[in-house]
Formats: C-alpha cells, sequence, structure tokens
C-alpha cells in the first residue's frame, strides 16, 4: 500500500459536543456490532437455545413409545423448551468476557479511556448495550424454542403445557433474563481480571466447576451452601418448580442480580484505580 | 498548553518518571526527546490519565485530562503502543470514538481522506501495515480537532512521503495555534521539525530549551587533541567542567576548554601537540553526549527494561 499517500490539511470540526453517557452507549454498541466475534458468538447462541430444545422435542417424541412410564415421568415440556440455556450461557458468556478483555489484549481500552478518561461511562455502557442486546435476542429465542418445541411434541397431550398456565410464562421469560444475566456477570469478570483466558476460566470455574465439587461435601453441607450460588440461584428463574434445596424464583433471581452487581462494583473500582 | 510539575512514576521499585517540571506552550512544535526506555511514553500516559502519577501533577490547558467535558477536543493523542481492536475496521473504529464526543459521520470520512486511508478503511486493522496503523493512529489524534497534539514517535514506520507529510502537518498545527508535543527518540528528526526541546534521560529532565540553544550547545568547544603523550595531558586537562575521551591511542576529544586553553596547560605541562583542531559536534552527538548517562545505565542493565512500553 505504498502508494497510498497523504493528501489535505486538517479540516476544521464545525461542532464540538462534550461526552455523554447516551454518547458512550452509542460508541458501546458501534464497538459491538462491528466485530465478527459478535456477530458469531450471538448467532451460536441463539442457534443453540433454539436448537437443542427442537432436538430433544423431536428425540422425546420419536422414543415416546419405547420409554417406560418412569423414563416418561421424568420428562418435562419445560425442561426440553429451555434445555438450550444452558448451552447458550456459555456462548454469551464468553462474549461477555470478550467485550472487555478483547478491548485490553488489543490495546483499544488506551483509545476508548482517551476518549472517556473518566472510564466508568464505558463499562455502564458496555453493561448496558450488551446486556440489552443479549436479552433482546434470548427472549425471542425462548419463546419460539418453547413454542417450537411444543409444537413438535403436539401429538403428545401429556407434554402439552400452556403458555398462560402458572408459572410457565415467567420461567419462559426467565429464561432470557438469566442468559443476560449471565452475560452481566461474565463481563464483571472480564473487567476484573482483563484477559480473556483468565475471564473464561473463573466464569467457568464459578459455573460449571465448583457446582459439582461441592457434592463431595457432606450433603448437609451442599445442600445448605449449593442453593446460594449464582449459578443454582439464577436458574431458579428459569425453573417451573422449586426443588427442595433451591430458592424460589424471585429470591433467586434477586441473589443472582446481586451478585451482578457486587462483581460490576468491584470491575468500576478497579477500573478506575488502575493504571491501563 | 500542557503543565507538569514534580511528575513522577514508579512502576514496583523502578521510577520511570523522576520529578520532570516543564511547561508545553501552544503555537510551536515541542520536541519530546530521550533515548528508548527515559519515560517519554510514560509521561505521556501520565498527562493523559491513562496511569495515575506516584507524586506531583499534570494539567492540560488548565485541567486534568479527565476532567475535560469534551476531551478529544483539548488533546489529540497518538501513542506508541497500538491502541486499536485488530477486528475493527479503520471507519468503525474511528467512527465509535467520535460517537463518544457526538462527532460525525462526515469527519470520520474526511479524517481517513486525510491520512490516505479510503481504500482501505472497510478493512480489519488487524491486517495493516505499521504505516497504515500510524496514519490510523493520526486521524484517531485529530478526529476532535484538539488544541492540544499529542504524538508519540509518529513517523515510526512511515515511508518517507509520509514522514515529510507529517513533518508539515506538525508546522501547520502549531502555525493553527495549537499545543504540538512531539516525542522522538531520533535528534536529526527533531532538529527538522521542532522548535522547542525537552530532553529526558531516565525519567529526568535533562534540557528544556529553543532548539536554536541546543544547537549553540551543541557546536560547543570539542576540541581534537593528537598527542604521544594524551594520558598526561588528559590528567592535566580533567577538571570540573571538562570532559575527556580517548577516540583512539594518541587521540582525545576534549570538552569545556578552548584551543587556546588546551594549548596552554599543554605548554604548561611541557607536552607535546601534534594537532589541536576545534570540533563542531552534530545535533546526534550532541544529543547522546546529553543522554549518556541513560545509554551507560542501559548498556549496564540491559535492554528488558522497558516499563514503559
Amino acid at each position: 500500500m505504498s502508494s497510498v499517500g497523504f493528501t489535505g490539511s486538517l479540516p476544521r470540526l464545525e461542532h464540538t459536543g462534550r461526552v455523554t453517557q447516551l454518547r458512550v452507549a452509542l460508541s458501546e454498541w458501534t464497538k459491538l456490532r462491528s466485530v465478527r466475534s459478535t456477530r458469531w458468538s450471538l448467532l451460536i447462541a441463539v442457534l443453540l437455545t433454539i436448537g437443542f430444545p427442537l432436538l430433544f422435542a423431536a428425540v422425546t417424541s420419536s422414543h415416546w413409545g419405547s420409554m417406560s412410564p418412569h423414563e416418561r415421568a421424568d420428562r418435562h415440556p419445560l425442561d426440553i423448551a429451555l434445555a438450550g440455556v444452558n448451552v447458550s450461557q456459555l456462548a454469551i458468556a464468553v462474549l461477555g468476557v470478550l467485550v472487555i478483555t478483547a478491548e485490553y489484549s488489543t490495546g483499544m481500552i488506551r483509545a476508548s479511556f482517551i476518549a472517556v478518561p473518566k472510564r466508568l461511562p464505558v463499562l455502564w455502557a458496555k453493561v448496558g448495550v450488551y446486556a440489552l442486546v443479549s436479552f433482546v435476542l434470548s427472549l425471542p429465542s425462548v419463546i419460539v424454542a418453547f413454542f417450537a418445541s411444543q409444537a413438535i411434541l403436539a401429538k403428545h397431550d401429556i407434554l402439552q403445557i400452556s403458555f398462560t398456565h402458572g408459572g410457565v410464562a415467567r420461567a419462559v421469560i426467565g429464561g432470557a433474563v438469566y442468559l443476560m444475566l449471565v452475560g452481566i456477570f461474565a463481563m464483571a469478570l472480564g473487567a476484573i481480571v482483563r484477559n480473556t483466558a483468565g475471564g473464561i476460566a473463573l466464569f467457568a470455574g464459578i459455573f460449571f466447576v465448583i457446582p459439582p465439587l461441592l457434592n463431595v461435601l457432606p450433603t448437609s453441607w451442599n445442600n445448605a451452601i449449593s442453593p446460594w450460588l449464582p449459578d443454582s440461584a439464577g436458574r431458579a428463574v428459569f425453573s417451573l418448580t422449586t426443588g427442595a434445596h433451591q430458592l424460589h424464583p424471585l429470591p433467586g433471581v434477586l441473589l443472582f442480580i446481586g451478585y451482578c452487581a457486587a462483581a460490576i462494583a468491584i470491575a468500576a473500582v478497579l477500573l478506575v484505580r488502575r493504571d491501563t | 498548553m500542557i503543565e507538569a510539575k514534580g511528575l513522577t512514576k514508579d512502576y514496583g521499585s523502578k521510577r520511570a518518571v523522576d520529578g520532570l517540571t516543564f511547561s508545553v506552550q501552544p503555537g510551536i512544535v515541542t520536541g519530546f526527546l530521550g533515548p528508548n526506555g527515559s519515560g517519554k511514553s510514560t509521561t505521556m500516559r501520565l498527562i493523559l490519565g491513562l496511569d495515575r502519577p506516584t507524586a506531583g501533577d499534570v494539567q492540560v490547558n488548565a485541567r486534568h485530562y479527565r476532567s475535560h467535558p469534551a476531551p478529544l477536543h483539548e488533546v489529540g493523542a497518538l501513542l506508541e503502543a497500538r491502541s486499536v481492536h485488530t477486528g475493527r475496521s479503520a471507519y468503525n473504529h474511528l467512527l465509535a470514538l467520535a460517537q463518544t464526543h457526538g462527532i460525525s459521520r462526515r469527519r470520520v470520512e474526511e479524517l481517513i481522506d486525510l491520512v490516505g486511508l479510503h481504500d482501505v478503511a472497510r478493512k480489519r486493522a488487524g491486517q495493516f501495515s505499521l504505516g497504515m496503523g500510524q496514519r490510523l493512529g493520526i486521524a484517531t489524534a485529530l478526529l476532535g480537532d484538539p488544541a492540544t497534539v499529542m504524538l508519540d514517535e509518529p513517523v515510526n514506520g512511515l515511508d518517507p512521503e509520509g514522514i515529510h507529510w507529517m513533518r508539515n502537518l506538525l508546522k501547520q498545527l502549531a502555525a493553527e495555534g495549537r499545543t504540538v508535543f512531539v516525542s522522538s527518540h531520533l535528534m536529526s528528526e527533531m532538529a527538522l521539525t521542532a522548535d522547542h526541546l525537552i530532553v529526558i534521560g531516565r525519567g529526568r529532565l535533562i534540557a528544556d530549551t529553543s532548539v536554536e540553544d541546543f544547537v549553540r550547545r551543541a557546536s560547543k568547544n570539542v576540541v581534537r587533541v593528537r598527542s604521544p603523550q594524551a594520558t598526561q595531558l588528559r590528567d592535566a586537562l580533567l577538571g570540573p567542567e571538562v570532559s575527556v575521551t580517548e577516540v583512539e591511542p594518541g587521540v582525545i576529544e576534549v570538552t569545556g576548554l578552548t584551543a587556546a586553553q588546551i594549548g596552554d596547560t599543554a605548554a604548561d605541562h611541557s607536552l607535546r601537540l601534534h594537532e589541536l583542531t576545534p570540533q563542531q559536534a552534530s545535533l546526534e552527538e550532541a544529543f547522546m553526549e546529553l543522554t549518556r548517562d541513560d545509554i551507560e545505565f542501559r548498556a549496564s542493565i540491559g535492554e528488558a527494561q522497558e516499563v514503559a512500553a
């Protein structure tokens, strides 16, 4: 590209605006939509959220005749409809971590903080924009997953469940809320460790490693601790029934929001204090 | 206008910037000169609030950079370290930064044209060559029509045409009344563009002077002396303001004395002289002379000390 030359002189800027939270949010939206990893991660999250329920519904429907009564009793249509949430949360979490840590690994964070030296507006904008985007994509995904899996299971009356049935709408919408909160939580972890691998490892540790580890504790301890973990508390919002050792949906989701808020608060304090 | 007062920054036990006090005036190009690792980049990061000073203070246009309502309008900065997401196009990179200040898409397009990136503006910045990356950095710096332009080693990676353009741009920006603060480790580059020089070494201020003065000081008394008794002569000449370097056996260069003073001293000690020639030191030599402590420091503990990177 040596033929590309410099031309002209710097034109004056006709009007200078100050930095506002809304402008920073628009900037973060531009950043989010303009890299490939975003589009891929979000596409994968949507496909997993819808795809797994369709797959499970199809398998359940085709094997229904050969299932034992016990097995049949174990199949819950809402579990099938929301099976994808368990998988797509990983895509949402990885992207959440990446939205922050990629700025550190590429050095973009310096440009971001030179433009917005107060820094916190960048964090709020990232969290707000990503929360909005992940919810706006997750909500239709879980609703499509619910109705599509129900359609596939249409010939099995016992697997039919009404959206207006008590708690069903809450659980389905809760699936989208859960994904959004997972994204926020992962983003905060990314901001705290400022490193992609570290952020993803920390998330995986908290969500996928610690819960099964608790199984080696005495059952009474496990039962006492497990419900309060972020993962278990968050899941309560998309569970139709509340197990003996699980929080109810509302306290569960409130606790998970609390975890997210605490993680964001730590990230905010570090963001302002640390050198970049 | 940039004003630093006692600016100090420690990274662990290493002092990267040590009590810098200087001011950078509008309307001229101020060169910020120092060897690699002398604290130039750290100073610039402190000015921008990316790092916090351990002690001291620095303000831009009478305020901390952080407290300006439209920071990009105050300072346009190009850092030496890359500051671009490799997966984003040049256009979207500039657009995202412009949007924080409500700067229009038209302005973004104008700057892309200005730095000659029109044909590659939609390509991912990760595919850019060093020179293209540098142009994108310059476009970023000029986005907000800043009152102060601060560039860290801006000609790095530019082809001769780009270097020429950069020199003219810096002069033009200064002529428009802006504060222009440009770092370099190359004295020759600064001599061509700068009006004023701030020289640092090992994080400390070494000189704060006009380029004219610096050139005058550079051509101060360096005298080449050839003598079969060079060692004795050296001992006779050495004093608090005098330095002597041995160029080759029997040949020394003396700084701080005139040829006449050296000749008289030789006569007083009955030492024979075969040559006595006043020299004009080049700017580069003068710069190296000024920063010699820093060079020695680096040579003794290796090149890996660049905390500023």
